[in-house]
């Protein structure tokens, strides 16, 4: 007999096998977006041990373009994981792509620099890249169709929304321990060729080692295990995903109407704004990652509120509304980093500013024993606690060796050959607590933005499809909004800022990059907002 | 509303050939005017933008004909649905 307490027992039951389900999927998620993103969190770094010494930004944009190619093959991965996740299976496919992106992020962190193989370096590189990002388009799909299918009708979007934490947490582990050992080892000892930097992609291997014995655990999905045991499974997922026009049209809807405004959105969020507040607004290195780090973690938890309340109200509006408002406050929100940031707009602060100049350090070029460099620090400390350091450099040439470093008096004018024009400026602001907070809630308004269009979305698309083509066709449209059209707001924006610099604006319109992202995430809304429907779809099991 | 799918339909249709055009002559312009010493990399970019955005516009090609004949007027319930 059944008894009221069996049943109690049952639902307990079932409620741990589910967190189970969830925690096991989860942490290998996010230990693969830890090592998908370590690579664009030290892009700066990894342009400098990667390309010639002189390329510049040229090499920064090419560390980007390697970058954005790790999403680009995303949905390459999606195609040929997700065929191998609706034929074999979601468990042991995942699997897969765990030791794969383990392996490739491993292995990047063992390559020696452009110094030591010259473009070797790069090309290997790219290679590993690629593999991260094929690995990475089998993963998200995998974790997210096996936890929808074990969550109960009626709270997918809850369920589903805690394997959408991932992708922030693993943003958050990824900045943690980068700042971990950045502050443990000092910029210098970090920066070198066999520095920490390279620490991020080693213990990868760590993480990826007990995620994989955690999912070798875990038991296959309950309704690919039915599929599989009456004999139904597909036998051509990419011909019904893509070749049946009725399921492709579902396939595009999914792409126009959601996932590319999503995935602007997710970038812009969590990449564009840490990018342009260390590079446009010249916070310093830690402070920028510590900003992030907090404004992540306050928001985190609207993932699974997002995805609760879709459940109980509908995925669309939710998603869309969080475009719209991204779309109306980018502009302002990223006015205000300006605002925030400059100097000449601290009037309550500007009279009490102390400025402190340190001694001029010349430094003879290590190579060319021609070249002279004259550095100066200017320290300027404000009231409100916020510390800007201005660091000169004028570059002199000799026409003969200048020999050892020395004092700038002691150097004959008549040796010099040339001097710059104008020194180059290095800047680096480390912001008063009143400012600190102050860009923390205006990355953490962009960061609800994101959990409001992405904590409902894999629910959303696993809805859309059916079980036995789920991993092919929700994969591919997921990994082409977010591989592509949201892997490249970095590169898209910083080249689209650049496009705008002339002689007479060389600093360009800081603010021209936003365009893309509201482009991209307008069409998206007007589409989604047209054309999709707000029903949930109870029934998954078909 | 489905009239106003349709009508997009169009629109979509048409904004898919445009934006590939805008990208060949960015593309054109943008090459064109690189200094000597950055056209390989103003190159790379810009292949890497259009081998990306080409089957995307494509795509969006496609999803515009599919609105323009009215498939989206009625979206799928079940499975059996999209099978046809």
């Amino acid at each position: 007999m059944i008894t009221g307490k069996t049943i109690a027992m049952n639902a307990e039951k079932k409620q741990s096998s589910i967190a189970f389900v969830i925690g096991a999927s989860s942490v290998g998620t996010l230990i693969e977006w830890y090592d998908f993103y370590i690579f664009g969190m030290l892009a700066t770094i990894l342009s400098k041990q990667f390309f010639p010494a002189e390329a510049g930004t040229a090499a920064l944009l090419s560390t980007l373009a390697i970058f954005a190619a790790g999403f680009i093959v995303r949905p390459f991965g999606a195609l040929v994981f997700g065929r191998l996740g609706d034929l074999i299976g979601r468990k042991h496919t995942f699997l897969l792509t765990l030791v794969i992106m383990g392996g490739s992020t491993f292995a990047i962190g063992l390559v020696p620099s452009y110094n030591t193989i010259g473009w070797a370096a790069p090309i290997i590189v790219l290679i590993l890249r690629l593999l991260q990002g094929l690995a990475l388009g089998g993963e998200y799909g995998g974790a997210a169709t096996y936890v929808a299918e074990h969550a109960p009708a009626g709270q997918r979007g809850f369920w589903t929304s805690w394997i959408q934490t991932t992708a922030t947490l693993g943003l958050f582990l990824a900045l943690g321990v980068i700042i971990l050992i950045r502050s443990n080892q000092g910029v210098e000892k970090f920066s070198a060729e066999w520095g920490g930097w390279r620490y991020p992609f080693w213990i990868s291997i760590l993480l990826v080692g007990v995620s994989v014995l955690i999912r070798m655990r875990m038991s296959e999905s309950p309704m690919f295990s039915k599929l599989k045991s009456e004999g139904k499974t597909s036998v051509n997922p990419l011909k019904e995903s893509f070749g049946h026009k009725g399921n492709f049209k579902m396939v595009l809807l999914a792409l126009f109407g959601a996932v590319m405004g999503q995935g602007v959105v997710w970038y812009t969020g969590q990449f564009y704004a840490q990018s342009f507040i260390e590079t446009v607004c010249k916070i310093d290195f830690i402070q920028s990652r510590n900003i992030m780090l907090v404004a992540i973690l306050m928001a985190t938890p609207c993932f699974v509120l997002f995805g609760w309340l879709s459940d109980k109200v509908g995925r669309k509006w939710i998603m869309l509304l969080g475009m719209l408002l991204a779309i109306l406050t980018y502009r302002p929100i990223y006015k205000e980093f300006i605002s925030i940031t400059a100097a000449n707009n601290r009037t309550q602060i500007v009279d009490y500013r102390l400025t402190k100049a340190g001694p001029l350090m010349p430094l003879v070029d290590a190579k060319d024993k021609h070249k002279m460099y004259i550095r100066q620090v200017i320290d300027t400390v404000y009231l409100d606690g916020s510390h800007f350091k201005y660091t000169t450099t004028d570059t002199l040439i000799g026409y003969n060796e200048l020999g050892v470093n020395r004092p700038i008096n002691l150097i004959n004018p008549t040796l010099i050959k040339y001097k710059s024009p104008k020194p180059n400026v290095v800047i680096e602001k480390t912001m008063g607590k009143s400012a600190t907070w102050d860009m923390i809630w205006l990355i953490f308004i962009q960061i609800v933005y994101v959990t409001m269009v992405y904590g409902p979305i894999a629910a959303f698309l696993v809805e859309m499809f059916p079980t036995k083509i789920r991993y092919t066709s929700m994969s591919l449209p997921y990994h082409i909004g977010n591989g592509v059209f949201g892997g490249l707001v970095p590169f898209l924006g910083t080249l689209i800022v650049e496009f705008t610099k002339t002689s007479t604006n060389p600093g360009g319109d800081v603010l021209a990059g936003l365009w893309y992202p509201i482009g991209v995430a307008s069409v998206c809304l007007m589409i989604g907002a047209i054309y999709l429907t707000n029903k949930l779809d109870k029934n998954v099991m078909d | 509303m489905n009239r106003i799918k349709k009508i997009l339909g169009y629109v979509w249709m048409l904004l898919a050939p445009a934006i590939i055009c805008f990208l060949m002559y960015e593309a054109y312009v943008k090459i064109g005017n690189a200094k000597p010493a950055e056209k390989a990399n103003t190159i790379l970019q810009w292949v890497i933008i259009l081998v990306i955005f080409m089957p995307i516009s494509i795509g969006f090609f496609i999803f515009g004909k599919y609105a323009a004949a009215n498939e989206y007027a009625h979206l799928p319930e079940t499975s059996d649905e999209l099978n046809d």
